[in-house]
């Protein structure tokens, strides 16, 4: 057995094992803490299987934010904790257990020679306006998952903001205490040297999406975890309503290219190769600047005290 | 001759790391445990990013391990002093 072999052989009992601790965390704070570290892990994963894309996306997504909106949620219950030590639950237990046995007949009798779309996808590349093929895949090839990724966004951001302004988890403080992160002047110092960093790399990320792993997702990503980072460095957050005029931006547009394809006498989103280039850097934009803005909204201030 | 170097720099490194998480299992409290960590993640990556620089294939890979480690170290510094403040705080009695 090679070292690579043996760093996948760990790599894998680590995240099952990790998997397993966080499950049966007794404390919530413990499980979020051991599910970000199971984000990471996973992500190294990714990079082991050759998805550098994936890995970005779930580094970000995954493991930063919805751990970020995990702790937050954790904080804005006070006390809330899991009753006890997880105790095994038989018929969940038999059901996980099929279910983990189909998968695992299911990868044993894959073919040896995988017989994916990849050639199907190189041989039409060109056409596509990309050069990076899981981006000709998600934009142009599949661009129906995405434009309905980017509409579940659009409605998660419809619930959160129809929610309202978050309530004050402990109005009985006196205004001063109950700043929101008494986080103090170290964390603002690195906040204000990290956004401007944060924002070149969320740039980055979308160019670099053309032609190598990243994109809109990632890109929007890196941009939501530099709005979060001011808000706990002590900057407030608009509250998430007032995001109105950019969380559609990605849908609408996306949208409107599939539909003025039709209206010219093509089908839905099929793209003319020639302009497929410039129709895909615009979707591209949009879509990363409305990414960005749903998920900071998730994390958008609370109502401001008076 | 630079191939030894790197290994010599990487394997302190990793003696770094191996003592920082000794500590950060053994050691009693937060603050402490803090201080064992740290030592991690400033020098023992400090010494892994010489280490393998010295072996990277362009001045362009070196550079961006430098980075690499630049925003570890400013990073965990900062993420070091939240959690001290945090520990303090918690240790002191509730105020008014």
């Amino acid at each position: 057995m090679g070292e690579l072999e043996a760093l996948d052989l760990l790599l894998g009992l680590a995240l099952v094992a990790l998997a397993w601790r966080l499950l049966a965390a007794p404390d919530l704070f413990e499980g979020i803490v051991l599910f970000v570290t199971f984000g990471l892990l996973l992500s190294f994963a990714w990079v082991r299987l050759g998805a550098p894309d994936v890995a970005l996306a779930e580094a970000a997504i995954g493991a930063g934010l919805t751990g970020a909106l995990l702790l937050d949620a954790r904080g804005a219950m006070p006390g809330a904790s899991v009753e006890g030590p997880a105790r095994l639950r038989w018929p969940v237990a038999v059901l996980a257990a099929a279910t983990g046995g189909v998968l695992v007949a299911a990868v044993l009798t894959l073919p040896a020679a995988p017989a994916g779309l990849e050639g199907a996808v190189a041989a039409r590349l060109e056409e596509s306006g990309v050069a990076h093929p899981v981006t000709a895949v998600l934009l142009n090839f599949r661009g129906y998952d995405t434009l309905l990724e980017l509409g579940v966004l659009w409605l998660a951001w419809l619930a959160v903001a129809a929610a309202g302004p978050r309530p004050d988890p402990r109005p009985e403080l006196r205004p001063d205490l109950r700043a929101e992160a008494p986080t103090g002047p170290v964390l603002a110092a690195l906040v204000s040297q990290l956004v401007p960093l944060l924002i070149l790399v969320g740039a980055y990320l979308l160019w670099a999406g053309a032609h190598a792993p990243g994109g809109a997702f990632q890109a929007g990503a890196i941009l939501a975890g530099g709005g979060v980072l001011l808000r706990l460095s002590g900057v407030p957050l608009p509250e998430a309503a007032r995001a109105a005029p950019v969380v559609g931006l990605g849908f609408a547009l996306f949208l409107g290219v599939g539909l003025a394809q039709a209206a010219a006498g093509r089908r839905f989103l099929e793209l003319l190769p020639a302009q497929a280039h410039d129709l895909l850097v615009l979707v591209e934009v949009a879509a990363t600047v409305s990414i960005a803005a749903v998920l900071a909204a998730l994390f958008a201030g609370r109502r401001s005290v008076s | 001759m630079l191939e030894l170097a790197s290994s010599l720099f990487v394997a302190a490194g990793l003696v770094f790391f191996v003592a920082g998480t000794a500590g950060l299992l053994r050691f009693p409290d937060a603050l402490t445990r803090l201080h064992a960590l740290t030592k991690a993640d400033n020098l023992g990556l400090g010494l892994l990013f010489v280490g393998l620089a010295l072996r990277a294939a362009s001045w362009s890979v070196a550079v961006r391990l430098l980075v690499v480690w630049l925003l570890v170290l400013f990073a965990s510094t900062t993420a070091c002093h939240l959690v001290a403040r945090a520990a303090l705080e918690a240790r002191r009695p509730p105020r008014g």
